[in-house]
């Protein structure tokens, strides 16, 4: 490697890692939280088997799952102003992505869900428990162990598809190192550069995922 | 004698066309055990599921002492009400597995019933004792047995103060000596005066514990009558073939 090259790599750290800890991490860290919200939502809809949302859930994760990330930005991005909404990039990366993860974190949830023995429903039942106090206390806390495992696959997935939202010019990872790029023509130690700094976020995620589930099992079960 | 505590009458359930309750009539009164016998498919699940709403029954009505209700078309507020004077035990006990024994306990109290929490522990203590289980009071259901855990389920079930408690064949999955313990704890309960609805397979509990028995078959109840006489003289071929068959297994 010439000393030119290491010059780069040195002074394009920062000004990579920079739009990643303001826009990428942010970016993944909100739509997840987000989708987390809506995947519980649609979830409990499709198990409770309530007539109309039921089917507005399944049309929802049909046609989210169904087309490219990719598409789904340009739509809402490059698309929507047509109609007269016009959202800034970020928002609209935020929107998209939540939307996005949720289709995906919604059927992680519901087979999770699916799997907790139903006996425990009709127990919590029989004891005057309603649906809803029995799913927030009994089933969906199992579930949600359950599920931690594959979520945490979701967010990771997350955190590398956000270099994505270049497409729709917002400032992060990728499209700082494309800056870079066009500035000094050094491709591929830059582009493996960006791809390090991803890697670093996913094992960190990675590591974290090891210190949740380790946690869920020391605690046994929850306390109650 | 005393009052009814529970009736069912014309109780009719079908499942994907095919009625397999054909208009059940049954009367507990109040302190008596009633045993539901009868061989597999013969539709006594069912009816105690319909009995407390698990299933939705097609026609017939059940009567809380004086509380009657349409079982086709209760209103969510009458099976809330129903449910909240009873309680069911089940044969897969059906524990809450993220709470310790004493939070399966105290759930329906804290939450359904809104009790305060430090009374509904010392009461749940109190119903953990009875079913020699206070010592296990911080473990979860999977350490434990499935007698132990079908205890549980019982002081879960008595904790509620019901009317009449549902048992769902709640010794089927256990093996004899877990059986034994479990049968134990209902027959404690049947001399404190408890109310009881049994669908069981255990003769013994049958004869000894229960005050009558009610036999179905096909859907439909083909004999009742107090234990000592069902057993001692059978009232027809059916119920003496029934006994024949249970005797030899």
């Amino acid at each position: 490697m010439s000393d030119r090259v290491a010059q780069i790599l040195l002074d394009s750290f920062s000004k990579i890692l920079i739009p990643g800890l303001a826009a990428t991490i942010p970016l993944a860290l909100i739509s997840f939280a987000i989708a987390l919200v809506i995947a519980i939502a649609v979830a409990l809809v499709q198990y409770a088997r309530v007539p109309v949302l039921t089917q507005l859930a399944r049309f929802y994760i049909w046609i989210i799952r169904g087309t490219p990330l990719l598409v789904q930005l340009y739509v809402v991005f490059y698309g929507l102003p047509d109609f007269g909404i016009v959202l800034d990039p970020f928002p609209t990366a935020i929107i998209v992505f939540s939307i996005n993860t949720g289709a995906y974190s919604a059927e992680t949830i519901r087979g999770a869900l699916e799997s907790v023995p139903a006996g425990q429903l009709e127990a919590g039942y029989c004891v005057g428990m309603s649906f809803m106090q029995v799913m927030r206390r009994i089933l969906l806390p199992q579930a949600l162990r359950a599920a931690f495992p594959p979520l945490s696959n979701e967010l990771i997935a997350l955190v590398k598809d956000t270099s994505l939202a270049a497409n729709i010019t917002v400032l992060e990872m990728l499209m700082a190192t494309q800056q870079i790029v066009s500035r000094t023509y050094e491709a591929l130690p830059l582009y493996l550069e960006v791809a390090v700094i991803y890697l670093l976020f996913s094992t960190v995620l990675t590591w974290l995922q090891g210190v949740g589930e380790r946690r869920l099992a020391s605690f046994g079960m929850e306390r109650g | 004698m005393a009052e009814d505590m529970l009736r069912l009458e014309g109780v009719h359930k079908a499942f994907g066309g095919v009625e397999v309750l054909h208009g059940i009539d049954l009367t507990v009164r109040r302190g008596e055990v009633v045993a539901i016998l009868g061989p597999s498919g013969s539709g006594k699940t069912t009816l105690l599921r319909c009995a407390n709403f698990l299933e939705h029954a097609d026609a017939g009505t059940l009567t809380l002492g004086s509380e009657r209700i349409d079982l086709a078309h209760a209103t969510k507020r009458e099976i809330s009400e129903a449910r909240r004077r009873t309680a069911f035990v089940f044969q897969s006990y059906n524990l809450f597995r993220n709470r310790t024994v004493l939070g399966n306990v105290t759930e329906g109290l804290v939450v359904a019933r809104h009790m305060a929490r430090a009374k509904a522990e010392a009461k749940a203590r109190a119903c953990l004792e009875r079913v020699g289980m206070a010592d296990r009071a911080d473990a979860f259901p999977v350490q434990l047995s499935g007698g132990q855990q079908q205890r549980v389920a019982i002081a879960r079930a008595v904790a509620t103060d019901p009317e009449i408690i549902y048992f769902d064949e709640p010794t089927s999955a256990l093996d004899p000596e877990l059986t034994v313990e479990v049968l134990g704890v209902m027959r404690a309960l049947a001399e404190d005066g408890m109310t009881m609805l049994a669908v069981t397979h255990e003769m013994t509990f049958a004869k000894n514990v229960a005050d009558r028995v009610v036999f179905m078959e096909g859907g439909s109840v083909v004999t009742e009558a107090p234990a000592r006489e069902f057993f001692e003289h059978p009232a027809n071929d059916r119920v003496r073939a029934f006994l024949r068959t249970v005797a030899g297994a």
